[in-house]
């Protein structure tokens, strides 16, 4: 009797084994953000850098025509490549930029944008990094670009150089 | 080409040997107490050629570059050269699983023509569960990863070999492996038929310790030289990654470590049957699961090859059905314990139940950290990696005892031991180790307290196996276990210049523009120029770095940026300069529209200890196997 309650404890996790390897074969195993364009944003919302009772949400991507989500960091060199571009971006009349501001001290983010300028309407903080991968972003810096429908346009992992600034220009535009 | 055609109908034609044996087999098995048919030698023969030949006619269509099959198209490239167009026949899943094929077959027709004075209903058992693994093999092979599907029209070119896999050590990583993954189907087999002929016994034991030993030292050496491959190759500085595909390899590896102990108590003292048994299959169930992970695409790492779902299917329902097939046969035949013997507390037997359990305690805790993401993603669907910290928490506390056990589990007797001899060696012992750790923690300094604990217990270990090997030196004694010092002496070393490792390294990460300098502790880099180079199958731009020791020249550091042809990839080569006590590692990323370059500089002691600690282990494996131990009783 004992020997056949051990043999079907047995048989059993063997099975249930089996079912979840089975199941985890359908399951895409990669990891990729690229498929975030045409996808909407998920809902989110977090505390702002400059004002610790503000906050950034997904009621701030309606108010304007389009937004851009731009993940930085000041301790990330290739943010400091791509502020410039930034920077231009943020004259646009029919784009909000939004910070987010990754696994930075409060001190070194605002003393960066003190001295390279600050483009972003608000800046939301991530400090533990959970918020970016919500999002679908896996490092710094990277943007995408918003409509208001909160659909999500374009997406760069990397830092933005002249042509990806002229293809959200010219997006933008249409 | 006509290679590519025999090579398919050779696979064919050993499918259909491989079931006339089985039938054979079961044939020959049917009337008790005759002699092995000598059919079975012919057709077993036959079998092994016919794998071997097409094998063989893979690797020529690789070093021919006959673009007319789908692999050598996908894989190889003209321009490459002639190592890694061999290398290349296993850098794919088609071809490293028609090697998996050849060392199959190899090993089961060793067996069968090494195994001498054993039962031969026992051997014909052993040699049908081993085809039964081959057929599923060979199915698998020709059903669902066919190397030699045609592609017409023959393309000019081929699509290149993936640059991070054209490295020496990588070329030989996966057959050693293998002979590791594989070599574990004959314990297995015959594990089943000895308990289906009631030869659980230390006759068996003795017959199948060598198959035992064989594969481990192969698995031994698989894993160092992938451990020796991230280091070179992935440009992070690191060794292990408990990268899930890491893990699978370490799985059968802890399994089979536990297996040749108790082997051994089972050999000599004839207890442990259940248990061994259990540790054999567990072993090559492991292996196969291993192999599942990896080629099925389930999990997510450096290893993964392209994949399509029907082989991942094939291979889960193959591994299922023998794991079901032996916990059948367990519940079946299982090996009673008549022979029981009494024994001691303090005996070699329980110091060696005491390693399995830490072996067990190490092979589910890596167990659970590799499949716990499949799980939880299949049941709620939330995506998590399991990475080092978990298992630095639930593993380096445990390693401390574990050493303690390996010090002095050994000194015990059989049975019963003497206690006052014991208790004088292990004061010496502590005083020594205890005089060494205060030097050593005088020179790093700041260390944390489970560091202290490795150190300690790895350099008592060490010491008690140095002061062994000295009285046997003095005595001039013959017969010593050449084999188990020297692989316990391994780990020792092992364990401490990983500990020394991680205590003292030293890392820089930062941008730096040509004509620039950076220091860090007392080394000083000067970023000198950069030059291009243009190889045969790739262009690379070359960081010339001057590196000083303070005063001291050391040389010069030349980590490389290269742009391979074929597939177009861009690799960053890390630059070691390695010596016996340290290495400098050094790795240069550029970025993108600027004049800096990232580089990461590190200083790495004891690296190659590590890798040398390493080989000892194997080499005390290798030892066992040809050394007749002395029974001692």
């Amino acid at each position: 009797m004992r020997k056949k309650i051990i043999f079907l404890i047995n048989f059993f996790i063997l099975i249930f084994v089996a079912i979840v390897f089975y199941k985890g074969l359908k399951l895409d195993a990669k990891y990729s953000t690229e498929d975030l364009v045409g996808q909407t944003l998920v809902n989110f919302s977090t505390t702002t850098l400059n004002n610790s009772s503000g906050k950034l949400s997904n009621i701030d991507i309606k108010n304007n025509k389009y937004s851009i989500i731009n993940v930085w960091a000041s301790w990330c060199g290739p943010c400091r490549l791509e502020h410039p571009i930034i920077l231009r971006l943020s004259r646009h009349k029919d784009l909000n930029i939004f910070g987010i501001n990754y696994k930075d001290k409060k001190k070194n983010a605002i003393s960066f944008l003190n001295k390279f300028g600050n483009p972003y309407k608000k800046i939301g903080l991530d400090l533990t990094g959970f918020l970016s991968v919500d999002l679908g972003f896996f490092g710094v810096p990277e943007t995408i670009l918003i409509n208001k429908n909160e659909k999500i346009l374009l997406k760069y992992v990397g830092p933005l150089n002249e042509n990806d600034y002229n293809k959200i220009v010219s997006r933008i535009r249409e | 080409m006509i290679f590519g055609k025999i090579g398919y109908f050779s696979l064919l034609f050993s499918l259909i040997f491989s079931f006339l044996i089985l039938f054979i087999v079961i044939k020959n098995l049917k009337n008790k107490n005759s002699e092995i048919k000598q059919n079975v030698y012919y057709f077993s023969f036959l079998q092994l050629l016919l794998v071997v030949l097409s094998f063989l006619c893979l690797v020529l269509s690789f070093v021919k570059s006959n673009f007319s099959l789908v692999s050598v198209y996908e894989n190889s490239h003209t321009d490459k050269p002639l190592f890694y167009k061999i290398a290349g026949t296993w850098g794919n899943h088609e071809g490293s699983l028609l090697l998996w094929l050849v060392v199959l077959v190899i090993f089961s027709f060793l067996f069968l023509i090494k195994t001498k004075n054993v039962p031969n209903t026992y051997k014909l058992h052993t040699i049908g569960f081993q085809n039964i693994i081959i057929i599923g093999f060979l199915s698998f092979s020709i059903f669902t990863s066919n190397p030699f599907v045609e592609l017409l029209p023959t393309p000019e070119q081929g699509l290149g070999l993936n640059p991070i896999l054209q490295d020496p050590a990588l070329a030989i990583h996966p057959p050693t492996l293998y002979i590791g993954y594989v070599g574990s189907s004959i314990f297995f087999s015959s594990a089943l038929a000895a308990m289906m002929n009631r030869f659980v016994s230390k006759e068996w034991a003795r017959s199948i310790k060598p198959w035992i030993f064989v594969p481990w030292v192969f698995l031994t050496i698989g894993i160092l030289l992938g451990a020796v491959w991230a280091y070179y190759e992935l440009g992070w500085g690191g060794f292990w990654f408990w990268d899930p595909v890491e893990n699978a390899s370490l799985l059968p590896w802890l399994a089979s470590t536990a297996l040749l102990h108790s082997i051994v108590v089972l050999e000599k003292r004839n207890t442990f049957h259940s248990w061994t048994i259990i540790l054999a299959i567990i072993t090559f169930t492991l292996s196969m699961t291993g192999t599942f992970m990896v080629r099925s695409g389930i999990l997510n790492s450096v290893h993964t090859f392209a994949n399509d779902p029907s082989r991942g299917l094939f291979i889960l329902v193959f591994l299922i059905s023998l794991s079901l097939l032996s916990l059948i046969i367990f519940f079946l035949f299982r090996p009673s314990n008549v022979a029981f013997k009494y024994f001691n507390f303090f005996s070699k037997e329980t110091s060696i139940i005491v390693n399995n359990w830490f072996m067990m305690f190490f092979l589910i805790s890596i167990l659970i950290g590799t499949v716990y993401p499949i799980f939880l993603e299949v049941i709620n669907g939330s995506k998590i990696s399991v990475g080092a910290p978990f298992y630095n928490f639930i593993i380096i506390p445990f390693v401390a005892p574990f050493l303690i056990f390996m010090t002095f589990g050994p000194k015990l007797g059989w049975i019963q031991s003497d206690f006052k001899k014991l208790i004088r060696e292990i004061i010496y012992l502590t005083i020594l180790t205890f005089l060494t750790l205060l030097v050593i923690i005088y020179v790093i300094g700041n260390i944390k307290i489970t560091s202290v604990l490795i150190l300690f217990t790895s350099l008592l270990l060490l010491y008690s196996l140095i002061i062994d090997v000295l009285i046997i030196f003095i005595k001039g004694n013959k017969s010593f276990q050449a084999g188990r010092l020297i692989s316990h002496l391994g780990f020792g070393l092992l364990v401490l210049s990983i500990a020394l490792n991680a205590n003292l390294s030293v890392e820089k990460n930062l941008n730096i523009k040509v004509g620039e300098h950076f220091e860090v502790d007392k080394y000083k880099l000067f970023f000198e120029n950069l030059i291009g180079k243009t190889e045969a199958n790739y262009d690379a731009i070359v960081g010339n770095f001057h590196l000083l020791d303070g005063n001291k020249d050391i040389g010069y550091l030349k980590p490389e940026i290269r742009v391979y042809h074929q597939p177009p990839t861009v690799t960053s080569e890390a630059s070691i300069k390695s010596g016996v006590f340290r290495d400098f590692y050094i790795t240069m990323t550029n970025i993108k529209e600027s004049d800096y370059f990232n580089i990461r500089f590190q200083y790495k002691p004891f690296m190659n200890f590590i890798w040398f600690s390493a080989l000892l282990i194997a080499l005390g494996g290798l030892l066992s196997i040809f050394k007749k131990d002395k029974i001692q009783l």
